[in-house]
């Protein structure tokens, strides 16, 4: 019944793979809320512990829950995936450094 | 065609088979439309941080913002993705009562999920800041919406699953299009980090 | 009831409107007489309509890709005619509101529903034949996207008739396509269009990723695989990458014309130029999917007419590579003058100039591939000779244009509408003419007559040069893009020039019409019996001419590049097996169609307001999408026996031949 699973291109984990999951979910959200919340911390301490959270909560996501790994059948999908994030950093990181470029040559009281 | 000569021909033509529209052919392929819509998201992210300062004298995130909200929702659909997986290996497993009953508690989480969300939204269209007031606000619920669409599209998709396999069981073919579920899900709970993180809490700071 | 849907949206007043849409009235009667008549509605129904059948869908795609050049080719024709005469005292014939919808309406066409639609139909045709697959991934998903893109056609089309076209040019700028400056149904008309097609090239973008990834034959490396299919692999990377970019964009334009936000509005802070840089950030990886599967052709093209493997094969591969990846960090050249600044500026300007090095890799490769070769002049081989040329000076315009400070001077003039011209034309759309006369026999089993399809490209190639080299040197001269009417004598003379190379390109296009008529007389002397009419080297010309539904009786297996001309060598290419296995095959389905005419009712509904048939049409499109998800009676099997007929059909036409044909290439008899 369950055999055509083995070909399915992305595994499926266990109780405990997800168990871990959702612990370092649950910690890796709770830090920066509770980082913000406090109110005790800079702005950009406040920042860059947001984002390290974020992009280590993302990977954990990855591991734990969509299971992505390096292995034959699941290269395609970790190598799309990799492609994907390249586009995203190209996409999203030019188009701000258009947008904030064109903002301060033209709207520099916005920089002020 | 009888379903014995089917069942003999499997085993004949099983190269043949192994060409065509088997599990890992979909997955993938789900896989990629998940790249893509990952693309779609990053357009909206990049919108929203080029107009989040475009609040034309309305109010800013942190203005309207509330975490321990925005928390709680969060708790919501991380438990969701937990539950799903529970669902997941309750299918590996055939277990079909166990799956429907994790897809049952999935859906409702999620629907709890979109229920505080849209709490979130009528509150804020009722103070006067809907999405005709300002860019930001435009993109705020653009962005925040469109991640409520898929989720509410992910809810549509289970109540279709879950009647499915309560009439045909675990078939090869609804155990694909569960683990294509499960990573539509698990991709939606992926994009809310980065709208929790983006939004909400970089709003706040 | 109807939204804002009256009989005052038809334009009575339009003469030149009223007699197309008469004339096209009488076309479709005449059409749906002729099949009622003869009785082909089931037939046309089960064997077309509801197939998902890659050769067959790629078939559908071309013909309405033709559909739409000659409705995209009588726009341009219109444009030139007008700016032939529009000068000073004379206003010409077409008034600046209609004139603004023409040239709108003449670049969606061709770029979505002409060019799009052109590689598609060639990709569905090529693509699975050439690596040795039954079908496409999801057959059935294929279907779907054909059916979207018409979806998108027949909008465009019934803007003609109901109400209007938008009037901003093919890139809908805000904030002129925003609400406050276009207030009709125009842009609604255009945003649902390419919002339909974009959706069914998305997926058709996802399916042959997956058809190419895990379908190949057995033996067929990656990089074994033909150089069509690379490039067409390409191409889908880029449409997935890219296409997701055009969706959020228009997705925001309408929010902010159906729920007044402000994305892009003037007020409340919306900006315009966001949505610049979005649309670019889809549109320049846009033009590199139409070009890559043109290189791909070209390569397919001189490598069977030279008789020589492609010379460098590998670096082909790798150039086209580079382009994908490159092709994404270009986009701001086509807005240089928004004001980013000079580093902005810089960097976008030096990407372009360096994209332009694989490029060049490639036209050495094809110029090394001809070299000591036995080039044969047939058809394929002249639009590629041609592109070679055309498309050269294109490219050397491109990189003057890529020069921010030259763009300054030559941005939206007559230059730039030459230079994309030059590429288009001459890159894709040589590149598709050849193409579809190369596979032509493939998918109809017999070829096309070769003096008409000669004739066809000398009045392309010379009524191209002389219709755009005007435009450039009237770019130099200061004269800018959709104007319809002007003051200066001194262009008058270049602009008449321009529209006789119009009327060149038309006799180009008369040339074909002929040829296909021509062709189909004759077609029992052009009979393609072997299936290999050109002495092919890749797996599509081992099977036979047309393929039988299943492509391929035995799943070849490939050892080497070229894989066909690798069985050939080897004496190994027209075995029979001593017995057939059963093929899996999957089943006709009508939900591709309904889907698709239902987004087009809903896209319609939403460009009148028509809330009511908006919400009947979508959750029509979503119930019928689960309905074929519950239904599991999607395919069959074919018996031994039946394939054992079709087989010996095939293998009687040309038994005579056949120990010659080990030996010889049958194109050398051209």
């Amino acid at each position: 019944m369950s055999h055509a699973h083995s070909d399915a291109g992305a595994g499926h984990g266990s109780y405990g793979s997800y168990a871990i999951g959702f612990i370092l979910s649950v910690i890796l959200t709770a830090i920066p809320f509770a980082m913000v919340m406090s109110g005790q911390f800079s702005q950009s301490v406040n920042l860059i512990g947001m984002l390290v959270m974020g992009v280590v909560q993302i990977v954990v996501h990855l591991v734990c829950f969509l299971h992505m790994n390096t292995s034959s059948e699941g290269r395609w999908n970790l190598v799309a995936f990799l492609f994907t994030v390249l586009i995203i950093v190209m996409l999203v990181g030019l188009a701000i450094w258009i947008m904030v470029n064109a903002d301060m040559l033209m709207m520099p009281w916005m920089f002020q | 065609m009888s379903s014995t000569v089917m069942h003999s021909n499997h085993a004949v033509a099983h190269d043949d088979h192994a060409h065509h529209d088997t599990g890992g052919n979909t997955v993938f392929g789900f896989w990629l439309y998940l790249m893509t819509d990952c693309i779609l998201f990053a357009s909206v992210f990049a919108t929203y941080a080029v107009l989040v300062n475009h609040t034309a004298g309305g109010p800013s995130g942190k203005d309207i913002f509330e975490l321990p909200y925005v928390l709680g929702e969060t708790a919501l659909l991380l438990v969701s993705s937990c539950t799903y997986g529970f669902a997941m290996i309750a299918a590996h497993r055939g277990f079909k009562g166990q799956t429907l009953a994790w897809l049952a508690a999935t859906f409702v989480l999620g629907a709890g999920f979109i229920g505080m969300e849209l709490n979130e939204f009528h509150h804020l269209i009722a103070e006067g800041f809907g999405p005709d007031k300002s860019a930001f606000l435009s993109s705020f619920f653009t962005l925040v919406g469109m991640h409520g669409l898929h989720v509410t599209a992910g809810l549509v998709w289970m109540i279709v699953m879950m009647l499915q396999v309560s009439r045909r069981g675990l078939t090869d073919r609804n155990n694909t299009r569960l683990m294509c579920l499960s990573l539509f899900w698990h991709f939606l709970d992926i994009v809310w980090i980065c709208v929790f993180t983006i939004v909400y809490l970089m709003g706040t700071i | 009831m109807f939204g804002k849907l009256t009989l005052e949206a038809v334009p009575f007043h339009e003469p030149i409107i009223m007699i197309t849409l008469a004339v096209v009235a009488i076309a479709g009667l005449g059409i749906f007489g002729a099949i009622t008549y003869y009785r082909k509605w089931g037939y046309l129904w089960t064997e077309w309509l509801t197939s998902v059948d890659h050769k067959k869908i790629g078939v559908m795609y071309i013909l309405v890709a033709l559909i739409m050049l000659l409705r995209g080719f009588a726009d341009a024709i219109m444009m030139r005619g007008q700016l032939a005469i529009a000068e000073g005292a004379s206003q010409g014939y077409l008034p600046p509101e209609h004139y603004d919808q023409i040239f709108t309406a003449h670049g969606v066409i061709m770029i979505i529903f002409m060019a799009m639609p052109f590689m598609v139909g060639l990709m569905n045709i090529a693509v699975p034949l050439q690596i040795g697959a039954r079908d496409v991934a999801f057959p059935f998903l294929n279907s779907l996207s054909f059916w979207l893109f018409v979806a998108g056609a027949i909008l465009v089309n019934v803007s003609l008739g109901v109400g209007e076209f938008a009037r901003t040019g093919w890139v809908a700028y805000p904030p002129l396509a925003e609400l406050g400056y276009s207030p009709g149904v125009g842009v609604d008309y255009y945003i649902w269009a390419l919002q339909l097609s974009g959706l069914g090239t998305l997926l058709t973008g996802v399916n042959f990723l997956v058809t190419v990834f895990k379908m190949r034959a057995p033996g067929m490396t990656l990089m074994k695989m033909p150089v069509f299919t690379w490039t067409c692999t390409f191409t889908n990377i880029l449409i997935i990458a890219s296409f997701p970019i055009l969706t959020a964009t228009l997705a925001l334009l309408s929010l902010d014309r159906y729920l007044d936000m402000h994305f892009f509005t003037n007020e409340l802070g919306g900006n315009a130029m966001m949505y610049i840089n979005l649309f670019w950030a889809w549109g320049h990886p846009e033009v590199y999917i139409l070009i890559l599967p043109a290189f791909g052709i070209f390569s397919e093209v001189i490598s069977t007419f030279s008789g020589k493997k492609l010379f460098g094969y590998t670096s082909m591969i790798w150039a086209s590579g580079a382009i994908t990846v490159l092709g994404f960090v270009v986009w701001l050249h086509h807005f240089f003058t928004m004001g980013s600044g000079a580093n902005v500026n810089a960097f976008f300007g030096v990407a372009t100039m360096v994209i332009s090095v694989p490029t060049g890799v490639k036209l050495f490769n094809w110029l090394f591939t001809m070299f000591r070769g036995r080039v044969q002049f047939t058809t394929p081989v002249l639009w590629t000779l041609g592109f070679m040329v055309t498309f050269t000076v294109g490219g050397m315009t491109g990189v003057l244009l890529a020069v921010p400070g030259a763009d300054y001077v030559l941005h939206n003039s007559l230059f730039l509408i030459a230079h994309f011209h030059n590429t288009i034309i001459g890159g894709a759309v040589f590149g598709y003419l050849a193409g579809f006369t190369f596979w032509f026999p493939k998918a109809f089993g017999f070829k096309l007559d070769e003096r008409l399809g000669k004739g066809a490209f000398w009045c392309w190639i010379t009524g191209f040069f002389v219709a755009f080299m005007p435009l450039y040197i009237l770019g130099f001269m200061g004269m800018t893009r959709r104007l319809n009417h002007y003051d200066n004598p001194m262009w008058q003379p270049y602009l008449i020039v321009a529209f006789f190379g119009a009327g060149l390109i038309l006799c180009g296009i008369l040339f074909q019409l002929a040829q296909l008529v021509v062709s189909l007389r004759n077609r029992e002397s052009l009979r393609d019996v072997t299936g290999d009419p050109w002495g092919g080297r890749t797996l599509e010309w081992s099977t036979s001419s047309p393929p039988p539904f299943y492509n391929f009786a035995v799943t070849p297996t490939v050892r080497a590049l070229d894989a066909f001309q690798d069985m050939k060598e080897r004496g190994e290419a027209y075995l029979r097996p001593d017995h057939y296995a059963p093929i899996h095959m999957p089943k006709n389905t009508s939900a591709g169609v309904i889907i698709g005419l239902l987004g087009a009712v809903f896209g319609f509904a939403l460009v009148w307001h028509i809330w009511w048939l908006g919400a009947v049409s979508f959750i029509g499109m979503i119930a019928t999408f689960i309905a074929r998800s519950y239904n599991e009676d999607v395919d069959y099997y074919v018996q031994p026996d039946e394939i054992e007929r079709v087989e010996n059909r095939h293998h009687a036409n040309f038994a005579a031949p056949r120990s010659v044909l080990n030996t010889q290439p049958v194109a050398e008899q051209i």
